[in-house]
C-alpha cells in the first residue's frame, strides 16, 4: 500500500539529509508504527506519505515514494486527499471550520461527496469517536482530547485507505487514548485501512502493532519487523519490555497480558521482598521540612472559568522535598489548579497561599523566588533569539548573579552551545531550558505542567533524573501528568483530580496500584504486589542474584 | 405554530436573518423620526434578546451598539464645534468662532450653536446608530460563516479564505493572553501596554506558524481539488464574467450620469446576467458538495419576509406622511409618532416568535451537585476506587457532555 524505493530527505540548507537509504513497504490493512529517538525524521517520514514532503516542505527527495499506486512526485497533497488521511501533532492547526460538525465534514466536501454519503458518515464518525454530545460546539472550545479526536474523525471520514497520525495519543488521558487507539484498530480490522503511526509513549500502542519500523539514528536506515523482534533491539521501549528483558523472558511480553502469563515465577521471587527505595524516589520529607510551613497550602480552593466552576473545594497541601503528582482525564482542572498557585488565575473562593504569599496579589518578580511553572508549551516562556541571551535575560528577571542561570542550563544541556536559537532546540531540550530558566530564581515551589509530551524515553529519564535532585534539594514539585510511568518513578504522592474536584490524594503506591487507568504497566504485571517501575525490579533481583 | 428547538436541521436560514436586519436598515435610512428609530433599535434588540445563541459570534451585538453609540456622540460633537448648515433661531450658547482664511469659505470653526442644529445632528446620528445596530442584530444572530457557507461554488474557494481569516482573530488574541500570562512566569508584568508590546514578535511568530501548518492541512484535506473543464468553457466563463463585469460598471455610469439614463438599466441588467452566468459556469470548476446546506423553509420566508415587509411599509409611508416621518428642525417641533409607521415597524418582531429557539445556555454546573461533592472519597484504596473507574470510564465526557450525569457518586 505504501512503498518507499531508496527515498532520502535533504532539507533546504541542512548539511545531511533527514531520512537516509529507507527501502520499505507497508502491506495494505497492517497497523504499522515508526518509532525511534527524538530528531531521527520519524516526521518527515509520514509527511513523505501524504506528499507535503517535498511539496510544501520544500527540500530534495531522492528515490520514489508510491502510495496505492500514486506517485506523490506527481501527486500534489491534494490529489492524494482521497487516499491519505493525515492528522498532525498540534490538532488546532489542523482545523479549518468552525464546528464540531462541518470540520467533520470538510474534507468530504473537498473530494465532492454526495450529501446522503456525508451526513451518514458524519453520524458514523462522531459515534465511532464519542462526539456526538459535542457535535454543535464551537471548536475552541473543546478540551485537547476532544479536540484529538475530531481531528482523528475529520480525516476518518473521508474513508482513506492509509491513515497516517503523528503522535495521536501523546495531549490525551490514559482512557481517551485508548479510545482512540481501539479506534484506529477497528479501523484496520474492519475496514482493512492502513495505518502508520509515529509514537513515543510505546506503552499505550506497541500492542496494536502488526508492524514496527525502527528508525535508530539520524540518517540510519530503518528497520522493519514484527513488534517482539523489533523490541528486542529498539533504544526505546515501553516498560514492560523493559522488564521483560529483564527477566530474560523470550519471545519478549508486548502486552500486560502476555507479560503478567509468564511473570508467576518473578512475582513468587519477588513476593516476599519489601520493594526498594532505589529506583523510586527518596522517603518523602521528614518532619523538620515543615518547619517554614508547607511550600504550598489550598483550602477550599474554587476557580470560575467562564459558565464552569473548574475547581471546586480543592485542598491541597505540598511540603518542601515532595514530590506530587497531578492527574486526571483532559479537562479535569490540572492546569487551572497550577496557573493557580502562580496568580494567573484569579481564585473565586477559597485561599491559596505560596510560602505564606498569596499569588494573584503577589507582584510577579517577587512571586518568582516563591513558585516556577513550566507551562504545558516550554516555548511560552522563550522570548530571545540565542539561549546566552535568554540566561542573560533569566538572571536579570531573577536578580541573580550573571551567569548562573547559563550553569544550570550546563546542568541540564551539557552539549548545548549558547548561539543556539531556542527554536531549533529539540522538544526535551527546550524543557531543560524553560526549566533552568525557571529555576535561576531559586523557588521553593516548582510546578510542571504536561513535561512529558514529545519527549522520548531518553530524555524522559534525564528528566526524571532533574527532578529527583531537585527534590533531594528540597525543593517541593507539582507535575500534571497523564504519564502514568512518570509519576510512578517521581511522585511521593498522587491527588487525581475528576471534574475540578479532588477525588482521591494519598501515597503513590496506594492510589496507583489500585487504580485501572492510572497503574503503571510494571504495577500491573506484577499486581497485587507492590512494585512500581523497572528500576526497582533490577535492584531487587541484583541483590538476590 | 410554534418556534421549535433549533438543530441544525430546523436552524434559520442566514440569509433570512440578513434580509430582515437589511429590511430594518432600510427602514431606519427612510426616517428620521427618533421615535421610530428608537421603536426599530427596540425591536431589533428584542429579537436578538430573544433569538441569539451563547455562540463566540453571538457576543459581537454588544460591541455594534457601543459603536453606534460612538457614532451618534462623533456626529453631535461635529455639529457643536464645526456649526451645522441648518439655520436655527433658538441660541443655545455661542462658542468664539476661528478666524479662516477666504479658500476655506465655508467651513466655520466655532460660533453660533443652536437648538435646531444639535437636534438636526441628533436625528442624523440616530438614523446611523439604527443602521449599525441592524447589521449587529444580523450578525449575532446568523453565524457568518454559515452565509459564506451559501455563496456559488466559483466564490467558494475565497469565501474559506475568509472564514479562516475570521477565526484566525479570535486564535490571535487567545496567544496573547496565553503569551501575556507566561511573562508573569518570567517574573515580569503581565499587565501593562509594554507587556502587550514586548510579546508582538512571538504572536506573529506563533501566527505565521499556525497558518504555515493550517495550509499544509488543508492542501493534504483536499482544499483547492478541481475537476478538468474542458477549454472552450473556461474560455467562455472568462468572456462572461469580465464582460459581465464591464457591464454593470458601465450600465451603473449610465444611471447615475444625467445623459446615460436610456441605456444604463439594459446594460446594468445585461451585465448582471452575464456575471452570473458567468460564475455559474466557473462553479463546474469546483468539485465540491455542500454538507447539510440550511433549507429556506416557510420560518425562513417569515423572518425574511417580515424585515422586507417592514422596509416596503416605511417606503410606502414615505408617501402618504411624509412629515410624520422627517420632523422637521426648523421650526422645533415635539416628533410625534405616527400610527401606521410604527405598527409595521412592529412586523420585525416576527422572527422573535417564529425563528427556531436556541437551546439555552447552560447553567453554571455543580449547583445541584453540591452535596456529593463535599463528600468527595479521600482513599484511593476502598470505595475511591470506584470514583476512579467511574472517572476513566468515560473519556468522552467532557464538562458538557450529557455522559456527566451517569457518574457514580459514592
Amino acid at each position: 500500500m505504501i512503498r518507499f524505493e531508496q527515498v532520502s530527505v535533504t532539507y533546504g540548507d541542512a548539511a545531511a539529509p533527514a531520512v537516509r537509504g529507507i527501502d520499505l513497504t507497508v502491506p495494505e490493512g497492517e497497523l504499522c508504527l515508526l518509532v525511534g529517538p527524538s530528531g531521527v525524521g520519524k516526521s518527515t517520514v509520514l509527511n513523505a506519505v501524504c506528499g507535503l514532503v517535498p511539496h510544501f516542505t520544500g527540500g530534495t527527495l531522492h528515490g520514489r515514494v508510491t502510495v496505492d499506486g500514486r506517485d506523490t512526485r506527481t501527486h500534489r497533497p491534494r490529489e492524494l486527499a482521497d487516499v491519505v488521511g493525515t492528522v498532525g501533532q498540534d490538532p488546532l492547526a489542523h482545523f479549518v471550520t468552525d464546528t464540531v460538525e462541518d470540520e467533520l465534514a470538510y474534507g468530504m466536501e473537498s473530494l465532492g461527496l454526495a450529501p446522503d454519503v456525508m451526513r451518514r458518515r458524519v453520524e458514523e464518525t462522531l459515534d465511532l469517536l464519542g462526539l456526538a454530545g459535542l457535535r454543535d460546539r464551537a471548536l475552541t472550545t473543546l478540551s485537547g482530547g476532544q479536540r484529538q479526536r475530531v481531528a482523528i474523525g475529520s480525516v476518518l471520514t473521508t474513508h482513506p485507505k492509509v491513515l497516517v497520525l503523528d503522535e495521536p495519543t501523546s495531549a490525551l488521558d490514559p482512557a481517551a487514548a485508548e479510545e482512540v487507539l481501539s479506534v484506529l484498530q477497528r479501523l484496520v480490522h474492519d475496514l482493512g485501512t492502513t495505518v502508520l503511526l509515529a509514537e513515543h509513549r510505546l506503552e499505550r500502542v506497541i500492542q496494536y502493532a502488526d508492524q514496527v519500523i525502527l528508525l535508530p539514528a539520524p540518517g540510519a536506515p530503518p528497520v522493519m519487523g514484527s513488534p517482539s523482534e523489533i523490541m528486542a533491539i529498539s533504544p526505546v521501549h515501553p516498560p514492560v519490555v523493559a522488564l521483560g528483558r529483564l527477566a530474560q523472558w523470550s519471545p519478549l511480553p508486548l502486552t500486560v497480558r502476555d507479560a503478567r502469563r509468564r511473570a508467576a515465577p518473578l512475582r513468587d521471587r519477588l513476593r516476599d521482598r519489601t520493594p526498594p527505595t532505589a529506583g523510586r524516589p527518596a522517603p518523602g520529607p521528614g518532619p523538620e521540612a515543615d518547619r517554614n510551613g508547607p511550600a504550598a497550602e489550598v483550602r477550599g480552593l474554587g476557580v470560575r472559568r467562564g459558565p464552569t466552576d473548574a475547581l471546586y473545594r480543592v485542598d491541597l497541601t505540598v511540603r518542601a522535598g515532595e514530590t506530587v503528582a497531578l492527574m486526571g482525564r483532559n479537562g479535569a482542572g490540572k492546569s487551572t489548579l497550577l496557573n493557580t498557585l502562580v496568580g494567573v488565575h484569579q481564585p473565586s473562593s477559597g485561599t491559596v497561599r505560596v510560602a505564606g504569599a498569596v499569588p494573584h496579589r503577589t507582584a510577579p518578580r517577587a512571586l518568582l523566588r516563591h513558585v516556577g511553572l513550566v507551562p504545558q508549551e516550554p516555548r511560552d516562556l522563550l522570548y530571545a533569539d540565542t539561549v546566552a541571551a535568554e540566561c542573560a535575560a533569566a538572571d536579570q528577571d531573577a536578580d541573580a548573579p550573571a551567569g548562573s542561570c547559563r550553569v544550570l542550563v550546563s546542568r541540564l544541556l551539557p552539549d548545548v552551545p549558547d548561539s543556539v536559537h531556542p527554536r531549533d532546540l529539540s522538544e526535551g531540550q527546550r524543557l531543560a531550558l524553560a526549566l533552568a530558566l525557571v529555576l535561576t530564581a531559586r523557588p521553593g515551589l516548582l510546578l510542571l505542567d504536561e513535561p512529558t509530551r514529545g519527549l522520548d524515553y531518553a530524555a524522559k529519564a534525564r528528566l526524571v533524573e532533574v527532578v529527583r535532585a531537585l527534590a533531594a534539594e528540597g525543593h517541593a514539585i507539582v507535575l500534571a501528568t497523564h504519564d502514568v510511568e512518570l509519576a510512578a518513578e517521581l511522585a511521593h504522592r498522587v491527588v487525581i483530580l475528576a471534574d475540578g474536584e479532588v477525588v482521591a490524594d494519598g501515597p503513590t503506591d496506594d492510589i496507583v496500584v489500585s487504580s485501572p487507568s492510572f497503574a503503571p504497566q510494571v504495577a500491573k504485571v506484577l499486581a497485587p504486589l507492590p512494585w512500581l517501575t523497572v528500576p526497582q525490579v533490577a535492584r531487587a533481583l541484583e541483590a538476590t542474584a | 405554530m410554534s418556534a421549535p428547538q433549533a438543530t441544525r436541521t430546523t436552524a434559520l436560514h442566514a440569509g433570512a436573518w440578513w434580509l430582515w436586519a437589511l429590511g430594518l436598515a432600510t427602514a431606519a435610512s427612510r426616517t428620521t423620526n427618533p421615535l421610530l428609530l428608537g421603536l426599530l433599535v427596540g425591536v431589533a434588540g428584542y429579537v436578538v434578546a430573544a433569538r441569539r445563541t451563547d455562540a463566540p459570534w453571538a457576543r459581537s451585538y454588544g460591541a455594534f451598539v457601543k459603536v453606534g453609540l460612538v457614532v451618534l456622540g462623533i456626529r453631535l460633537v461635529f455639529a457643536f464645534f464645526l456649526g451645522s448648515p441648518i439655520p436655527g433661531t433658538h441660541t443655545l450658547l455661542t462658542l468664539p468662532e476661528v478666524p479662516l482664511p477666504d479658500w476655506a469659505q465655508g467651513v466655520r470653526i466655532g460660533g453660533r450653536v443652536t437648538a435646531e442644529g444639535m437636534v438636526f445632528a441628533l436625528y442624523d446620528g440616530l438614523k446611523l446608530a439604527a443602521l449599525l445596530i441592524c447589521v449587529g442584530a444580523a450578525n449575532a444572530l446568523a453565524n457568518p460563516s454559515r452565509l459564506l457557507k451559501s455563496l456559488p461554488g466559483a466564490l467558494y474557494e475565497a469565501g474559506v479564505a475568509v472564514v479562516v481569516a475570521m477565526t484566525f482573530a479570535p486564535n490571535l488574541i487567545a496567544d496573547v493572553q496565553r503569551l501575556r500570562a507566561a511573562r508573569r512566569l518570567r517574573g515580569r508584568p503581565d499587565r501593562g501596554v509594554t507587556a502587550l508590546l514586548q510579546v508582538g514578535l512571538p504572536v506573529l511568530e506563533g501566527a505565521l506558524e499556525r497558518s504555515v501548518a493550517l495550509a499544509a492541512a488543508m492542501d493534504a484535506r483536499g482544499y483547492g481539488r478541481s475537476a478538468q473543464v474542458p477549454r472552450a468553457v473556461r474560455h467562455t466563463t472568462s468572456v462572461l464574467t469580465l464582460g459581465g463585469l464591464l457591464g454593470i460598471c458601465a450600465g451603473t455610469y449610465g444611471l447615475l450620469g444625467d445623459t446615460g439614463a436610456g441605456y444604463g438599466l439594459p446594460l446594468l441588467l445585461a451585465g448582471l446576467t452575464a456575471a452570473l452566468a458567468g460564475l455559474r459556469l466557473g462553479g463546474r470548476r469546483s468539485l465540491r458538495t455542500r454538507y447539510r446546506p440550511e433549507r429556506w423553509g416557510v420560518r425562513a420566508w417569515l423572518v425574511s419576509g417580515s424585515g422586507v415587509a417592514v422596509a416596503v411599509l416605511m417606503i410606502w409611508a414615505n408617501g402618504y406622511a411624509p412629515a410624520a416621518l422627517h420632523p422637521p428642525a426648523v421650526p422645533l417641533t415635539t416628533p410625534v409618532l405616527p400610527l401606521w409607521p410604527a405598527v409595521s415597524v412592529l412586523l420585525g418582531l416576527l422572527p422573535a416568535l417564529v425563528a427556531p429557539v436556541p437551546r439555552a445556555p447552560e447553567r453554571p454546573r455543580r449547583a445541584e451537585r453540591a452535596p456529593s461533592g463535599t463528600r468527595a472519597v479521600r482513599n484511593g484504596r476502598d470505595d475511591g476506587d470506584d470514583r476512579l473507574r467511574g472517572a476513566g470510564g468515560h473519556p468522552g465526557g467532557g464538562p458538557h457532555s450529557p455522559q456527566h450525569t451517569k457518574e457514580p457518586t459514592p
